[in-house]
Order: C-alpha cells, then structure tokens, then sequence
C-alpha cells in the first residue's frame, strides 16, 4: 500500500515538474473545443452527446499515453529493480484515472460555457461524465503498457484501443442520453451502469493478472 | 497419409449440411420463406467464431505459463480462422439480411458487435505483425489476446441483451429473449437434425483449417521452435 503511494507521488511529482506536458494535454482540450465552437455553434443535444464523447476519447489516448512513453528504458529498469508490476501497474492506474477525471470535467466545464447546455439533468450528466472518464483511462492504461512495449507508441495504441472501447464507450452515450431527456424503461439505467462498472472491475483485474508478463524483457 | 476420425466426422458433417441442408423440408415462418436454410451456414459461423477464439484464448494462456513458442502459434492461427470465420458470417448475415431485412447493412445493434470484434481480431494481427522479435511478439500478443478475448464476451453476450435489434433473440422479455443470438426454442425438430451437425461440421472444418496452417508455419520455421 505504502509502494503503491510512493509510486503515485512520484507520477505527481513528476507531472508538477515538467508542466509542460500537462498543459500541453489542457491546451489540446481548449483548442479542440474551440474549434468545435467555431465549426458548430451550439448544436443539439444528440450532435453535443456524440462529439463530447468523441473528444474525450481523443482527450483520453493523448493523457494517458504519455504515461507510459514518457518513461525511458533505463528509468522503466530502474523500477524493475525496486518495485513489484502489480505495485507499479495499480499505482498507474489510479494516476491515470485521476488524471483522466480532471480532463473530463475540466471538458465538460468548456462544453458548457463553449457549446450550450442541452443537459437536464446536470449532477447525473456530472456522475456519468466520470464514470466514462474512468472507464476509458483504465482500458487505455493497459493499451499504453502493451503499445509502450511494442515500440510503436500512438498509432498502434490508437489501433489496439479504439475497437476495444467501443463497447464501452456506446454504453456510455446511450447512458448520457437519459441526462439529455431521454425517458429510459424502469431499472435499465442502474443495469447499464452497473455493466460498466463490472466491465471497469474486470479490466482492473486483467490490468493486474497481464501486466507482470509485459513487464520482464 | 494419416486420416483422423474428426476429419472423417467433419467430412460427413459438412455433406449432411450441404445435402440435407439443401433438401430437407423446412417450416414457413413469417417472411423467411426458404431464407431460412441459411440457419445451417450462417449461425455455425458464429459457433466456430466463438469456439476458435477460445482456443486461441487457452493457447495464450498456456504461452504465457510455459513460454513455449508453439502455442503462440497456435494461437494467431486459431485467431486468424476465427476472423475468416467472423467474416464470413457477416456476410451470410447480410446476405441474409438483404432478403428478410431488405438491406445489406442496416446498423443493427447485433451487425455493429459482430463487425466491432472482427475489428479487434484484426489489431490482434496488427499488433503482431509490429514486433520483429519473436518472444517479444509472442508474450505481447498473448497479453493482448487475452484482454481482447474477455471484451469480445461482453461485447457479442450481454450488450445485444440490452437493445432493440432487428436480429431473433436479445432482450427478455421479447420473442426467444434471454439468448443473445437465437431466437429461443422455436428451433424445428427436423432443422435440429442437420444443425447442430452443421455447428461442429464447421467447428471441425475451422480447426482442421488452424492445424494446417500451424503445419506450415512450423515446417517453414523447423530452426525458429525447439521441440
């Protein structure tokens, strides 16, 4: 427990010290819906439901694949040495998914005030805004680990990830549908979003099980 | 040449289904008319699919317990079956589609899940083919398929449960609900006779498809994989 904390701080620390990456991910968050401003206007809810997810995928693949990348062979050895994989992956995990928290409500904060509100419903949007964002930096944590080994880093992540999220990611927007007015049948929206949560828990614990076998070289 | 009783087995499988499949006298239902012989083609694609896939599953699991070369092969070749397979059963879906459905590709919850895992078998090949070393690739992969395999579950069982599709089965409550795919125990009983040998006919041709390619990779690379 103490490991996985040292790990974790470590991640802060380091991302408190080269700022650069962090408001670089920020900037690419502004600017994208900025540009989504511009081109759109304010569009309704179906067009804002599709692109606000659409964009934290992007968002999602750009923060948490520098997790990974950023760290070099000699300092990945380093750790080797010192830590457990399983210390080292959930200390990941936790970091991204913070990390991942921040950007979808910093997002949806830009959404908001750059794309209108067709949000009824605004704390279930909220809920279910991190609910996605977790969903998606624990798959794309795994993703970045392999892709991380493979050498190729963005574009064979992009290529790994995007077929695996989808499932996810399609619940997700039916899930936000119900914050834009859309009337669900009784008990489907708590079976949905207890299918993502079990679907998140099953990933945490494949990302525990796999990740000691990337890890040795 | 050495002949394995599940080649004969297969064999015969696969000429009831062609024969019979073709001869049999079915029941009329709905719109379905004769489309409905497409049960002995279309449907064992998705058995064989799931089957193949499995096994390339136990495969990578027991590569990354033993960290024996030969089963990684085994398990991209069983992959790649499977993909043929999936393909393959999108198109006697669509095929299919075209006459009950009146269109090839009409979005329907159950064509995008079965396209989606076809899509992630591919960056399964993708993936593999991005890696030179062959250890490297084979524990990588390994790890990606297993990952892969246990979003593929959820993707083709228990999302289609959850939407209107235009495809039998899905969810409770509607006609033959509770089963993903088939609609329910309307099956014929003389249907029956020649479907479930046509499942593991095309189950069998799948496998026997694998171990040939795995014959061949492993004559074509006899130095690479120490027996």
């Amino acid at each position: 427990m103490v490991k996985i904390f040292i790990l974790l701080k470590k991640d802060f620390l380091l991302e408190l010290r080269q700022q650069h990456t962090f408001f670089g991910i920020l900037l690419y968050v502004a600017s994208t819906i900025f540009v989504l401003y511009l081109a759109m206007g304010q569009p309704d809810s179906a067009v804002y439901n599709g692109l606000f997810w659409m964009i934290q995928l992007f968002v999602c693949v750009n923060a948490v694949a520098k997790s990974f990348l950023q760290e070099s062979k000699g300092r990945m050895l380093y750790f080797f040495s010192i830590s457990s994989p399983v210390h080292f992956i959930i200390a990941k995990l936790i970091y991204n998914a913070i990390l991942m928290l921040l950007m979808v409500l910093l997002s949806l904060i830009l959404f908001r005030i750059l794309l209108g509100n067709p949000v009824n419903n605004s704390f279930q949007f909220i809920g279910i805004t991190c609910l996605g964002g977790l969903s998606l930096s624990l798959v794309f944590t795994l993703m970045a680990a392999i892709a991380a080994k493979a050498q190729q880093s963005a574009a064979i992540m992009a290529i790994l990830g995007f077929p695996l999220i989808i499932p996810q990611l399609l619940l997700l927007i039916r899930l936000s549908k119900s914050s834009m007015g859309e009337v669900f049948r009784a008990g489907a929206l708590m079976q949905i979003s207890l299918l993502l949560i079990g679907l998140d828990l099953l990933v945490v614990v494949l990302a525990i099980v796999l990740f000691p076998f990337l890890w040795k070289d | 040449m050495k002949f394995k009783w599940w080649k004969l087995l297969c064999i015969f499988f696969l000429l009831l289904t062609f024969t019979a499949g073709f001869l049999i006298k079915i029941p009329i239902i709905g719109n379905l008319h004769q489309t409905a012989r497409n049960f002995f083609f279309h449907i064992p694609m998705w058995f064989g699919q799931m089957g193949l896939l499995s096994l390339s599953l136990g495969f990578s699991i027991a590569y990354l317990r033993t960290e024996n070369l030969k089963y990684d092969i085994y398990a991209s070749e069983l992959a790649k079956t499977g993909i043929i397979f999936g393909i393959l059963g999108l198109i006697t879906g669509s095929i299919w589609a075209k006459y009950t459905w009146g269109e090839f590709w009409s979005n329907d919850p159950k064509q995008i899940a079965a396209a989606i895992a076809v899509l992630i078998y591919l960056a399964y090949i993708v993936l593999r083919g991005s890696m030179t070393d062959m250890d490297k690739k084979a524990r990588i992969s390994a790890v990606y398929n297993i990952f892969a395999y246990f979003i593929y579950i959820p993707l083709i069982m228990i999302l289609p449960r959850l939407v209107q599709s235009l495809h039998p089965g899905g969810m409770e409550g509607a006609k033959g609900g509770g089963n993903p795919a088939l609609g329910g125990n309307n099956l014929d009983a003389t249907m029956e006779m020649v479907f479930w040998p046509a499942v593991f006919g095309w189950l069998l041709l799948g496998i026997w498809i694998s171990s040939l390619k795995i014959r061949l990779y492993m004559l074509a690379n006899k130095n690479l994989i120490n027996e």
